[in-house]
């Protein structure tokens, strides 16, 4: 009996001591989601700007024409970027984002398109080693908070990527796979086409502000008719790449929200579920301490009346 | 006094700046571009390790060393969008000139070196010091 007791009292220390771990990092999570948070917000006046810009550029020279732009025509190679996390705890995080990646690998290989992988976050990179599947390119130890040197990175090498022909090893799209942050207690895995870009995609307030001003001639448009310096299609060209940059920013930046919100929701339920484990194994040391002392008093008094009754015999 | 334009000095990581100047002046490939109010609308490209001068802000004149990046104009709004940036005051001297030494130093036609003496001295420069 008393090998029980230590038993169960040996459980309640360990999961005292993962609970204070758990904890921990979920306040740790708590806390960098809200600057997480904040930064996603401060990243917003530059991404507007440069958005404005690039649909301005482009509904008032329709000419204008750019490699980014267009769609190629006999694409069959395709980059999928990956936005993972470096650290595990966060629940179904990695999951749902390697999940969502799976299945667009499928519709890209019925389409009769090769995926080529991009990953960022050594989760997804892990996932992919253990599978021994080729990897294109591995970049971690930003995931929870990037900067923005990171998006350049990432971005430079996706560009240049798009640039090559895919005969010397380009590719002719890329998609990202990341994680939307709708909320504190709500995150999507979502995958979006980076490039070729969408023009309907970013003009899209635009068109409704224009659409509200129909009938009036393009001048009194929202968008004013900038004059551009040096050239319309210097600019675009310097633009386009910034554009790429400031939007996998952006995509970054929701998902390092994510993630610390996936950890501190995961850490949560762990805490709460070690609290609870905690009281049931506290019931049942008691018991077995009650039981321990009932068998020593029973013990006892059995020894005592066999004592008496032998005594009794002998007088 | 003439009417003021309202600038926004912006970096992918965050806003440096808001508020009122009465001319901002900014180098792009092509050479120096004054704006004032009532410009018309531009966008124009920003070179990489350039300082860009806004005049009659509050307190005297700002200074701000941008490393590539973009301005637009229009209606009296004027937006500085650098890829990175450093206002005046935030610099620090020492560090620019150290950077700037060793940048010299390799004295190579190392592309990136090039760039990197060239932003150290807008730095310096953005600082208030002649390099």
């Amino acid at each position: 009996m008393g090998a029980q007791l230590r038993a169960i009292r040996g459980r309640i220390r360990s999961t005292k001591s993962i609970a204070k771990i758990t904890k921990a990092q979920e306040l740790i999570a708590s806390s960098r989601i809200i600057k997480a948070q904040q930064r996603m917000q401060a990243a917003g006046p530059y991404a507007r700007e440069i958005t404005r810009a690039v649909s301005a550029l482009i509904s008032h020279h329709p000419t204008v024409n750019h490699p980014l732009l267009t769609e190629k025509a006999d694409g069959n190679r395709a980059a999928i970027l990956l936005l993972t996390s470096d650290s595990g705890f966060c629940g179904g995080f990695n999951a749902n984002v390697l999940r969502e990646s799976e299945a667009l690998v499928a519709k890209l290989r019925e389409e009769g398109k090769e995926p080529v992988a991009y990953i960022a976050g050594r989760k997804g990179a892990d996932w992919y080693r253990f599978r021994d599947r080729p990897t294109e390119e591995l970049w971690s130890g930003f995931s929870a908070q990037p900067a923005y040197v990171n998006a350049e990175e990432v971005g430079h090498t996706l560009v240049e990527a798009f640039r090559t022909p895919a005969e010397e090893g380009g590719v002719d799209e890329i998609h990202v796979v990341f994680t939307e942050f709708v909320s504190m207690m709500t995150q999507r895995p979502q995958v979006i086409r980076l490039l070729p870009l969408e023009i309907e995609e970013e003009t899209e307030e635009a068109a409704e502000e224009a659409a509200a001003a129909s009938g009036a001639s393009d001048d009194s448009g929202p968008l004013p008719e900038y004059e551009f310096e040096p050239s319309p299609e210097a600019v675009l060209d310097a633009l386009l790449p910034g554009y790429v940059q400031s939007r996998l920013w952006n995509l970054m930046l929701q998902s390092a929200a994510s993630e610390l919100a996936a950890r501190r929701r995961a850490m949560k339920s762990a805490t709460d579920n070690a609290n609870d484990l905690i009281e049931v194994l506290t019931r049942q040391a008691n018991q077995a301490r009650q039981a321990e002392i009932t068998q020593e008093i029973s013990e006892i008094v059995g020894g005592a009346d066999a004592l008496a009754e032998s005594n009794a015999g002998s007088e | 006094m003439a009417a003021k334009l309202q600038v926004e000095l912006v970096s992918p990581e965050r806003r440096l700046w808001a508020g009122e100047a009465e001319m901002v002046i900014a180098k792009t490939p092509e050479g120096e571009v004054g704006v004032m109010a009532r410009h018309a609308p531009v966008f124009g490209t920003l070179v990489d390790g350039s300082v860009v001068r806004l005049k009659g802000v509050e307190d005297g004149d700002l200074y701000a060393a941008v490393y590539g990046g973009f301005f637009s104009v229009a209606e009296n709004r004027v937006s500085i969008l650098a890829e990175a940036a450093e206002l005046g005051g935030e610099i620090d001297i020492e560090e620019a000139k150290t950077a700037l030494e060793r940048a010299l130093a390799s004295n190579d036609e190392d592309e990136v070196a090039k760039i990197e003496a060239q932003r150290a001295k807008a730095r310096l420069r953005a600082a208030g010091h002649e390099a």
